[in-house]
């Protein structure tokens, strides 16, 4: 029992880590940083990294470090949001879609595959030019928009459960259905659930640094890592931190968090 | 002459994960003469696998040959690089896998994947390969050799498909073939035809080959010789005749009595016969719209009828897609029927399990047939049989605890293993909890569909005798579903016969292989190997052409009504089998059989 739950962990566990990690930072980053993101001091424009300014400051003076802890909450958090809304609401789906009646499947299906076809950049676009743009708004279109793929995964993991024995003989016992899906179904698809998490939220990042660097995700006077990069591309003839840091940070991120989904996944 | 294969004190390594290497094989020496065949005996988990693949110089992914010598017709193969080895594959020695059905690329012609290995290795032009093959496949008995390569591997059956991976093997005319369980997975009696086929093979071409098996029988019909191993070493080696009548290690023994048909039967001819407890009546279930008749487009199981009496063991027996499982989801409420009625203790069950009553569900309990997919992989066992203790029996905590303790040693295994989780037991074990689950429910009748096939011998025995333990304590009836002729006779005391839907035969299962039965029955029956060397040649098992030719069968022989094993029938009589629908008969002492029995095959028949 203890060796299984440990060969679990180990499978998974880097990835829940490393989201834990991010989500610490995001929300307890911004109390590190005396300096108040918004205000405008009187330092020099895309200044070096000095004492006051661990990373120097901004296009406007402000102290990038400051601003780059705030963009990393704004930025991880309506992820999270996000992918938290794709994934319930995609296992939702996919599993009603084994467990209930052949209509369901046929019309989430189909649903589900209209979604995936319109491209995703596209489609967030135009809804931020029908609903303008503001936290819900960018929480509920990027969980519109991965919730299929959450969708389809999960559905494959829940049908090729579902025709399991173990399942065949809870149903000749006559156990009901919530009692399956929570008891047999469920508890066998997190671990292969918790890779796509990671890979939604993955993606949900670059989605939401694409839309702010377009101007349309993180409005002002809020700021994400994709509106800092923006802000300061001025500061790339200078060599600033105040570009080159967010975009490293994005790049840690995601290709961190893709990392640890492959070495937890290409293991066994 | 030196020996063609030779093998000196092989060792196999392999790790899993970052742990320590663990031996998969330890001192591994043997060595085969040309012309002769060598068998590999063992258990899943034995190594016998590893050690005919080795003879390719194919070692699985994380294991590596530590030490030992593997010679193949002159070549030292652990010397060998990467590409020399494919160099000698499929040209001085070849394979032929289990799972022929897997094995073929269904996208492409048989033609073609049977010439590929010998085109690969630029042995002969490909028209002259195309008129080997064309021979080969006469020399395996397989129908129309001169188009059958034009057809796609979906067209074809499990059998004929083996004997065509046979083909492919022996295109290049090599010096070594290796069979690895290739009649495994086939149903008894295409298991004969491609072992004769296989035989007449070897002798016409002297062909020098390792056969992996765990299956005596085949063992005595197919090799000269015998290795057998266990955890990796060899235990015993020596002649067949040797290993099968004279076992010298205790291991053999085992295996061997594991392997001889035995019978568990209880003396119940001085008893009364019980009243009936499950009673099948016309059963029809089948798939699609329903048709004009009311009966679904196609139809599994065909209205099939049998009875099980209290405290009485029934087998259904036959082959694979003849509707054993589709009748065995109907009993148990998961697939509902399209006519007929099933009646438990005298009272109509309904076809969906969700419309029972609690304590019909509870008196009828499934065990299911695949040992690593049955028990829930998350859950520990004590919580699953727990459960159950709780879903019907309404125990918490210590009672149920309690009662759960009492089902594992119901099953002969120890309390300890309740917080273990499933992937930490054997097949055995999960076989055993599987078992201890359909107990939990305190049932009258218990369907076991296939629970023997997935596991070896020696454990498959200690099921069935658990079985018959759990029939005579518990007062328990079963349905026992098996291809498996000899595990039927050992523990059932009724047998229902089930080709192509249809209850062809029910009887009393002491009366197999005597008496008078669907022909069938006696095909069935007579296609189980014995374990005598020889067995395969004096067996002749008639063919259906030799009766009536398939030419001669009339059009109307596509007519449902009709008898559905007429066109396998040996004794098919022109002009009766294939125009008037079987009756039912029954054999006075006897079983009953759905088949016209001609008169002069036996004449004390009742309609």
């Amino acid at each position: 029992m203890i060796a299984m739950i440990g060969k679990f962990r180990s499978r998974h566990d880097r990835v829940l880590l490393l989201i834990v990690f991010w989500l610490l930072l995001a929300l307890l980053g911004p109390l590190c940083s005396s300096h108040d993101p918004g205000a405008i001091g009187s330092q020099p424009v895309f200044s070096a990294p000095s004492a006051a300014h661990l990373l120097g400051t901004d296009y406007l003076g402000r102290d990038t470090l400051g601003r780059l802890l705030n963009g990393i909450r704004h930025t991880v958090l309506l992820c999270f949001a996000s992918t938290l809304v794709s994934c319930s609401v995609g296992t939702f789906l996919g599993i009603a879609a084994v467990t209930a009646r052949p209509w369901v499947e046929a019309l989430t299906g189909r649903l589900a595959d209209g979604f995936l076809s319109i491209p995703s950049l596209l489609f967030a676009l135009l809804v931020i030019a029908v609903f303008g743009t503001s936290t819900t708004a960018l929480i509920v279109t990027m969980g519109v928009i991965y919730t299929p793929g959450a969708y389809r995964t999960s559905r494959a993991l829940a049908q090729r459960i579902a025709r399991l024995d173990f399942v065949t003989v809870a149903r000749a016992r006559g156990e009901s259905t919530p009692y399956i899906i929570l008891q047999e179904i469920l508890p066998n698809m997190t671990g292969p659930m918790i890779t796509d998490v990671g890979l939604r939220f993955i993606y949900a990042v670059l989605l939401l640094s694409n839309l702010s660097f377009l101007g349309i995700g993180v409005q002002p006077p809020e700021v994400d890592l994709g509106s800092m990069v923006r802000e300061n591309m001025l500061g790339m003839a200078y060599g600033s931190p105040a570009m080159i840091v967010p975009v490293v940070v994005i790049g840690v991120l995601t290709v961190g968090i893709n990392l640890a989904l492959d070495s937890s996944s290409g293991r066994r | 002459m030196a020996a063609t294969i030779q093998v000196e004190n092989l060792e196999i390594v392999g790790r899993r994960g970052k742990g320590a290497e663990l031996p998969i094989v330890r001192d591994v020496s043997f060595s085969v003469q040309r012309g002769e065949m060598l068998a590999l005996i063992g258990e899943s988990g034995s190594g016998k696998t590893t050690v005919a693949l080795s003879l390719l110089g194919h070692i699985r992914k994380g294991c590596r040959i530590a030490g030992g010598m593997i010679r193949v017709a002159g070549y030292d193969v652990t010397a060998l690089s990467p590409h020399e080895c494919r160099s000698i594959r499929g040209r001085v020695i070849s394979y032929v896998a289990q799972n022929a059905g897997s094995a073929f690329n269904p996208a492409l012609s048989i033609m073609r994947q049977v010439v590929e290995p010998a085109l690969v290795h630029r042995t002969l032009p490909r028209r002259d390969l195309e008129a080997r093959a064309v021979s080969l496949f006469r020399a395996l008995a397989l129908p129309d050799p001169e188009t059958i390569g034009e057809r796609y591997p979906g067209e074809l059956s499990g059998g004929q498909l083996q004997r065509l991976m046979a083909a492919m093997a022996l295109m290049t005319d090599p010096e070594v073939v290796i069979f690895d369980e290739p009649t495994t997975a086939l149903d008894v009696t295409t298991q004969i035809e491609v072992l004769s086929a296989f035989k007449a093979v070897f002798a016409e071409r002297g062909i020098t080959g390792v056969y992996v098996t765990h299956d005596l029988s085949v063992v005595a019909q197919i090799a000269d010789h015998a290795v057998v191993l266990k955890d990796g070493a060899i235990r015993e080696a020596g002649t067949v005749s040797k290993i099968l009548f004279q076992p010298e290690d205790p291991y053999s023994q085992a295996l061997l009595a594991a392997a001889e048909p035995r019978s568990r039967q209880a003396d119940l001819a001085g008893q009364p016969e019980q009243r009936s407890l499950l009673d099948v009546r016309n059963l029809v279930v089948g798939y699609g719209q329903r048709t004009a008749a009311g009966l679904p487009e196609k139809v599994i199981v065909n209205h099939v009828s049998f009875s099980v009496p209290k405290g009485r063991m029934l087998g259904v027996i036959g082959e694979s897609g003849c509707g054993k499982s589709t009748l065995a989801r109907a009993i148990s409420g998961l697939q509902p029927w399209a006519a007929g009625e099933l009646l438990l203790n005298g009272e109509p069950l309904a076809g969906n399990v969700r419309e029972r009553t609690p304590d019909q569900r509870r008196h009828l309990q499934l065990v299911a047939q695949n040992a690593d997919s049955v028990l829930n992989p998350s859950k520990p066992i004590g919580q699953t049989l727990e459960r159950v203790v709780r879903f019907y029996g309404g125990l918490r905590g210590a009672a149920a605890t309690r009662r759960v303790n009492e089902l594992l040693d119901m099953v002969r295994l120890s309390p300890s293993l309740a917080s273990r989780l499933p992937s930490e037991l054997s097949g055995g074990q999960k076989q055993r909890i599987n078992f201890a689950r359909a107990l939990a429910a305190d049932p009258q009748i218990v369907l076991c569909d296939e629970i023997t096939a997935a596991l070896d011998t020696v454990v498959a025995a200690a099921i069935l005798d658990l079985m018959k333990e759990l029939q005579r304590d518990l007062g328990l009836s079963f349905i026992f579903i098996t291809h498996d002729l000899h595990a039927l006779q050992s523990i059932c005391d009724r047998v229902a016969v089930l080709y192509a839907g249809q209850a062809v035969e029910v009887g009393p299962a002491m009366a197999l292989g005597k008496g008078v039965h669907h022909p069938y029955t006696r095909l069935l029956h007579d296609s189980v190997p014995l374990m005598e060397p020889g067995w395969l040649e004096s067996t002749r098992i008639k063919r259906a052409d030799e009766a009536m030719p398939a030419t001669l069968l009339n059009s109307l022989s596509h007519d449902p009504e009709l008898c559905c094993f007429l066109e396998r029938c040996p004794d098919r009589v022109s002009g009766l089998c294939d125009r008037v629908p079987p009756p039912v008969r029954s054999v006075p002492e006897g079983p009953r059989v759905l088949c016209h029995l001609p008169a002069s095959i036996c004449s004390e028949f009742s309609t």
